[in-house]
């Protein structure tokens, strides 16, 4: 095992590539710890397969360097580099038993017939395969697949890293959350270095330590789910993380005195005199209905979603979401807003930045 | 749920069965009447009952000329088989080049059957032919009219030539429905060429495998147009396979009756063979499926 280190790593499909739009993956540096749980979260066509296809090798990146332990493996083939890979649809040899299919990578290397068969054992029983183990793989659920091409990976004691390229997309729900959930645990008693490809956030925010979050071809925040959801370090994490994503209302900002419409608000944090486009982003969650205290607000309608219910609402010419506990009741007359100052971000061409007496405020990046 | 039943909707398959009347029932059915008669001309019949069918049978010519077509279907299947995979693997998988390959390799099966036999009859002439001309000048004695052997080659050689390209595209195109993760996943594995061969490319081609083992089986089994051109089943009768017998009985001879039979008999063969193949590949199929 090994940490994985990205050294201004960017890829383009482009033989000759120039301007910033022609990379798929723009310049990343970073350094996966070893055994730590990574999600690469992003929408489709972000570039979170081909930052994966550059860990494994499958791809040669443009330019950069990646690293396992202090080893350079730019160079080296997907073979040596020692990694396994859970693929979007299971990858399975059909025409051998799930037993075969495990020992493959063993005896591809030459392993031993006893050493094989000792670690076949033990990986099936890991992953709940030992029923399995005689059955021809072609007849399979799709879950047992996905178990099998997981055990192939995890059948080497010496693989650096696992990856997994959004592994439970053909998976029935209900197997989702307990493939997971295994998942998770595998983690935790054997300490592998994991990134878990997903364009779902619940799967990466329950999955991962950190998740590093992508978009158009770039990384624009790393961070623990918390750090995500309350200090969106782009504009597009905020909208991302969150279901419903964050409010954004364009305001101006001096100091700590935002103007929206014709209010102002006092801010928590001072921001300066900062020049581009400013918008105000707050959560759902931290918005609060009123009756007739602060801003003035018009009623589209109501959803409700289990926990919570959501409300639509038009604030100065901008639809907004709030949240409101299951519990209370909405009345007619609640007809205002409070925005909680402290949960309050301020975005500047859709990056989020410090106010001065911000206490910590982690990950952003420009 | 008081339903109409309304029958009227049988009428509406009326111009299908006429068509398929006229077509394949009807004609069939005169084979079946002339098969059980026997006639001398001015359009007289005697029954004969099975009479045709029993001296068929008991006939050295028909049976050398069902021998003959066995061993014809079963080595260009031989061939053609392994060799289209071959092809097939290593097609260039995409861009210009593919495309390229694609129209090469379907240009043999756009030749009409007469032009081939026609083809290789030139290809090979031992005067003039560039096959025939080359082989002679290299001291090797080939001359496909006289010689039996030289004339199976050569049969052989056009049928290969002619039909592999089958067996080629139908395995491209199973090959090409491969997602590339396996082929990812097997470098992981650090699986040998042979390996993905074995475990990836040859069970995904194996549906397509069995329709080409199935095509070609039966239309080298009913063969006739190319070697007619090529050898008119000569030398002797070294290359007379079932089809040219046929036609040489029934129009070189006019024996209508004992035609007719054999082309029932001949037809119920492929029939049995096709359908021994297909239920044996599919049983086989099942078979992996449940295990």
């Amino acid at each position: 095992m090994a940490s994985v280190t990205l050294e201004n790593l960017a890829h383009s499909y482009r033989p000759n590539p120039g301007e910033d739009n022609d990379f798929a993956l723009k310049e990343v540096n970073y350094t996966w710890e070893d055994g730590r749980a990574y999600a690469l979260l992003g929408p489709s066509g972000c570039g979170k397969t081909t930052l994966l296809n550059l860990i494994s090798g499958l791809l040669t990146p443009t330019h950069g360097r990646v690293l396992f332990g202090d080893e350079d493996v730019t160079a080296s083939s997907t073979a040596d580099r020692n990694i396994a890979q859970v693929f979007q649809f299971p990858v399975v040899y059909d025409t051998m038993t799930v037993e075969q299919n495990l020992a493959f990578p063993l005896r591809n290397r030459r392993m031993e017939a006893s050493y094989v068969a000792e670690r076949v054992a033990r990986i099936a029983k890991m992953i709940g395969l030992e029923a399995d183990l005689k059955k021809k793989a072609r007849g399979l659920t799709s879950d047992l697949k996905q178990k099998i091409s997981l055990a192939r990976g995890m059948v080497r004691d010496d693989v650096n890293a696992i990856l997994f390229d959004e592994p439970l997309t053909v998976i029935d729900p209900h197997m989702k959350w307990e493939l997971r959930t295994q998942l998770k645990s595998l983690h935790r008693e054997f300490g592998h270095t994991m990134i878990y490809v997903t364009h779902d956030q619940t799967e990466a925010l329950t999955f991962a330590e950190k998740v590093v979050v992508m978009h158009e071809g770039r990384v624009v925040q790393i961070g623990t789910p918390k750090e995500l959801f309350e200090t969106p370090a782009h504009s597009f994490v905020g909208y991302f993380i969150g279901s419903p994503g964050m409010n954004f209302i364009p305001v101006t900002v001096a100091g700590n005195i935002i103007q929206m419409g014709d209010r102002t608000i006092h801010l928590a944090h001072d921001y300066g005199t900062p020049s581009g486009e400013l918008k105000l982003g707050i959560r759902p969650e931290f918005v609060r209905l009123t009756k007739g205290d602060g801003l003035p607000i018009r009623i589209n309608r109501v959803q409700d979603a289990g926990r919570h219910k959501f409300v639509n609402a038009t604030l100065f010419d901008t639809e907004i979401n709030i949240a409101v506990d299951e519990g209370c009741e909405i009345e007619a007359d609640m007809t205002s807003v409070n925005l909680d100052a402290e949960k309050i971000s301020i975005f500047c061409d859709d990056w989020r930045i410090d106010g001065k007496s911000a206490g910590h405020v982690e990950g952003s990046a420009t | 749920m008081g339903k109409t039943v309304n029958q009227r909707a049988w009428f509406l398959v009326i111009p299908v069965l006429i068509l398929v009347a006229f077509s394949s029932i009807i004609p069939m059915m005169t084979v079946v009447n002339y098969s059980f008669q026997d006639t001398f001309g001015g359009n007289e019949f005697f029954w004969v009952g099975l009479e045709w069918y029993r001296e068929l049978l008991h006939s050295e010519r028909l049976w050398d000329a069902f021998g003959r077509q066995l061993l014809f279907s079963f080595i260009i299947l031989l061939i053609e088989v392994p060799l289209g995979i071959l092809v097939a693997l290593s097609m260039p998988k995409k861009g210009m080049a593919a495309s390229i390959c694609l129209v090469l390799m379907s240009l043999p099966l756009l030749i009409p059957y007469n032009v081939v036999g026609t083809i290789w009859q030139v290809f090979g002439r031992p005067d003039i032919g560039l096959l025939g001309r080359t082989l002679s000048d290299l001291g090797i004695s080939y001359n496909y009219s006289q010689n039996a052997f030289d004339a199976w080659a050569t049969v052989i050689a056009m049928d290969v030539w002619h039909w592999t390209s089958l067996v080629a595209l139908l395995c491209y195109a199973g090959l090409r429905s491969i997602p590339n993760a396996y082929y990812q996943a097997a470098m992981i594995d650090q699986a040998s060429r042979w390996s993905v061969f074995r475990y990836i490319e040859l069970p995904k081609m194996r549906g397509v495998l069995m329709i080409a083992v199935l095509l070609r089986f039966m239309d080298s089994f009913m063969i006739y147009t190319e070697p007619f051109v090529l050898t008119g089943g000569g030398p002797g009768n070294a290359t007379t396979f079932l089809s040219i017998d046929l036609v040489k009985m029934a129009l070189g001879q006019f024996d209508l009756g004992p035609a007719a039979a054999f082309s029932l008999m001949y037809f119920l063969v492929i029939l049995l063979i096709s359908y021994v193949f297909y239920t044996v590949m599919i049983s086989a199929d099942k078979d992996e499926e449940r295990s």
